[in-house]
């Protein structure tokens, strides 16, 4: 992800998270995991993509015999994150996720004084030419494309509103993403954008959703977890449609949510743990795509979409997976 | 988008001005309530803290009720603790009141926090307060849509700037919560109880601050996540020093900054060329242009942040 500005998480929740995150002793030697994070697990987007996909593959592993995990949510500050990220190495952990692109260099740094440790982190690409650092990330563009052409399908005004935080990380790229693909089928149709300057600013994301409708928008789409606000605004108004990203946000407006990308980590978990036990321990990075299932498009199942719109999406994922279709990130 | 739409047409400048009046309404509540608390000489930076309990609590009582007034009536009743918290830290037990406030703001982020994590766990919505068109009114055109198509907060918040100008000019409590923030010692000997007013003063406050994140919580973004207000409480503090103390000041301020936030929004929907980060910038800019250039402060409560020991000079 990247850096979170303006938020003002204060010590008293890292104070009162902490309590949270404190690892339990089992019987047998499970694999234990620990994840730092900017927002809360639940959040329906960034961090809880990646905690969904930590239950999953503990679910898969056979609970939490095989697999220990211990969070630290909330943790928009840095140097919070960075002791939170030393503490979980010294107390032995296997593998110590840090969930933030924000969080690179705190790793750089650690990593090198627990060389038996796993680093994960993301969404990034660097390694640092570290043996025990992994580094992952999301081609958020390629499931924006999709959405976009789907979004372009299902617009009446011509007009569709963007709702971003900061310029910057995987919602610069989703949203780069998505008005290639809106232009793909059309491009007479207006994408206007507004980026709020924060990733948690609930208030100004629904009020920017909101001016994005009065300018006629009856199609929005957005990133970060402040676009609850967002959802909010379109449901507020009724028949403003919304596509997701990160995480399968159908649930927030079952009747206005159209599509989601998903971001699904559990393949670049099961790959880390399996090569943690080969004794591998990083130096790889792993990108989530259409095409290796780190990335997909979840449709509403509750939304009557449009046959034709339909197929026009998938051809749209096919195109990505066969690489006849490029996108500039 | 109709082809005329310009950030100075007609729909745009509506459009900006409505947004204006319904962002207003957190700041208008909060600021109206810290105004009346630092009359008495308490400045309460717990602001921001109290309004997130009150957003929380509102939301979780309408969520798990289904009355949006029960909501209402949770976070005033939020409001009114913190408010005893406030007051028995600064008045009674007489602490620094920046610190103290501080620290109840911190006090609220993280129990705020916790609770919705433990009580709510995830992102929930509620239908909040509609927008009401005042019969009549609503129907003058364009002013008609910037200022009598909202929902009852709204208006509420509006109201309570005559109804707190006359509280605090027209009263004999205004003029005593007044008399205790510029000469307390005088007040005293007079024998108007300097800490029950200071008490009633802050408490009060705390309890339009409350509403404040209720209006947030059940009016503007219908629903809660932590750190819901993203320190909204602070700019309210700026907004009373901003408005001198006054209701009508304080609403001019409240105003002016949402009007600049609106219109940074339509200039990015309207693609005007200027960096979003330059555009999100501008109404915090203005905020300290305006408090630099601030009326003066010669109407600040001269006994503001000094606690009250009888007897003392």
């Amino acid at each position: 992800m990247s850096i979170r500005r303006f938020s003002i998480v204060a010590l008293a929740v890292a104070l009162l998270a902490a309590p949270l995150g404190g690892p339990t002793v089992a019987a047998a030697a499970p694999f234990r995991i620990a994840i730092v994070m900017p927002s809360a697990t639940t959040d329906m987007a960034f961090s809880q993509s990646m905690f969904s996909a930590l239950k999953a593959v503990q679910k898969e592993m056979g609970g939490e015999t095989a697999l220990q995990i211990a969070y630290s949510e909330g943790m928009f500050k840095v140097p919070d994150a960075a002791a939170a990220i030393r503490d979980y190495a010294s107390q032995g952990f296997n593998m110590v996720i840090a969930h933030g692109s924000q969080y690179g260099s705190s790793v750089e740094e650690i990593a090198k004084d627990f060389p038996k440790t796993i680093f994960a982190w993301g969404t990034d690409v660097n390694t640092f030419g570290l043996p025990n650092v992994y580094a992952y990330t999301a081609a958020a563009e390629q499931g924006g494309y999709v959405n976009g052409v789907l979004a372009a399908k299902l617009t009446k005004s011509k007009v569709i509103g963007v709702t971003g935080p900061v310029e910057i990380g995987d919602a610069k790229t989703y949203i780069s993403g998505f008005a290639q693909g809106v232009a793909s089928v059309d491009p007479g149709i207006r994408v206007s954008k507004t980026w709020t300057g924060s990733f948690s600013n609930v208030a100004l994301m629904a009020e920017a959703a909101k001016t994005h409708i009065a300018a006629g928008a009856d199609v929005l789409t957005g990133s970060s977890q402040a676009v609850v606000g967002s959802i909010g605004a379109a449901k507020e108004k009724g028949k403003v449609l919304w596509f997701g990203t990160q995480y399968d946000q159908s649930s927030l407006a079952p009747e206005l949510v159209v599509a989601s990308q998903q971001y699904d980590w559990t393949g670049v978990l099961k790959e880390m743990i399996k090569n943690s036990k080969a004794g591998k321990l990083g130096g790889e990075k792993y990108v989530a795509q259409l095409t290796n299932g780190g990335l997909k498009i979840v449709y509403n199942p509750g939304f009557a979409l449009p046959k034709d719109a339909r197929a026009a999406g998938d051809k749209a994922i096919k195109g990505i997976q066969s690489g006849a279709i490029k996108i500039t990130p | 988008m109709p082809e005329q739409m310009t950030i100075f047409s007609l729909p745009v400048v509506t459009g900006i001005l409505a947004s204006a009046v319904r962002l207003a309404t957190p700041y208008l509540f909060a600021a109206v309530g810290e105004a009346i608390g630092q009359s008495s000489g308490v400045l309460n930076l717990g602001v921001d803290g109290i309004m997130l309990l009150g957003a929380y609590a509102a939301f979780f009582v309408a969520l798990t009720t289904g009355s949006l007034w029960l909501g209402v009536l949770a976070a005033m009743l939020v409001g009114l603790l913190m408010g005893l918290l406030m007051s028995l830290i600064s008045v009674t037990l007489k602490a620094e009141q920046g610190i103290s406030g501080i620290g109840l703001y911190m006090v609220g982020l993280g129990v705020s926090s916790l609770l919705f994590k433990v009580t709510i766990g995830t992102v929930k919505t509620v239908v909040g307060f509609k927008p009401l068109k005042i019969p009549l009114l609503s129907d003058i055109p364009v002013l008609g849509e910037i200022l009598f198509q909202h929902s009852l907060p709204v208006y509420a918040a509006f109201l309570t700037v005559p109804l707190a100008w006359w509280f605090l000019d027209r009263t004999s409590w205004g003029l005593k919560i007044k008399a205790v923030g510029h000469n307390p010692t005088a007040a005293d000997s007079l024998g108007v109880s300097v800490d029950r007013v200071r008490y009633a003063s802050v408490c009060l406050g705390a309890v339009l601050s409350g509403l404040a994140g209720a209006s947030l919580s059940l009016a503007l973004v219908n629903l809660f996540q932590e750190n819901l207000t993203a320190g909204m409480g602070f700019i309210a503090v700026a907004l009373v020093y901003f408005g001198g103390w006054r209701p009508v000041g304080i609403m001019g301020g409240a105003l002016l900054f949402s009007a600049v936030n609106a219109f940074q929004l339509w200039m990015q929907v309207l693609n005007v060329k200027i960096p979003s980060d330059l555009a999100v910038m501008l109404p915090y800019v203005l905020t300290i242009a305006a408090l630099a250039l601030a009326p003066s402060l010669a109407r600040q409560p001269t006994a503001l942040n000094k606690p009250f020991e009888r007897g003392e000079h």
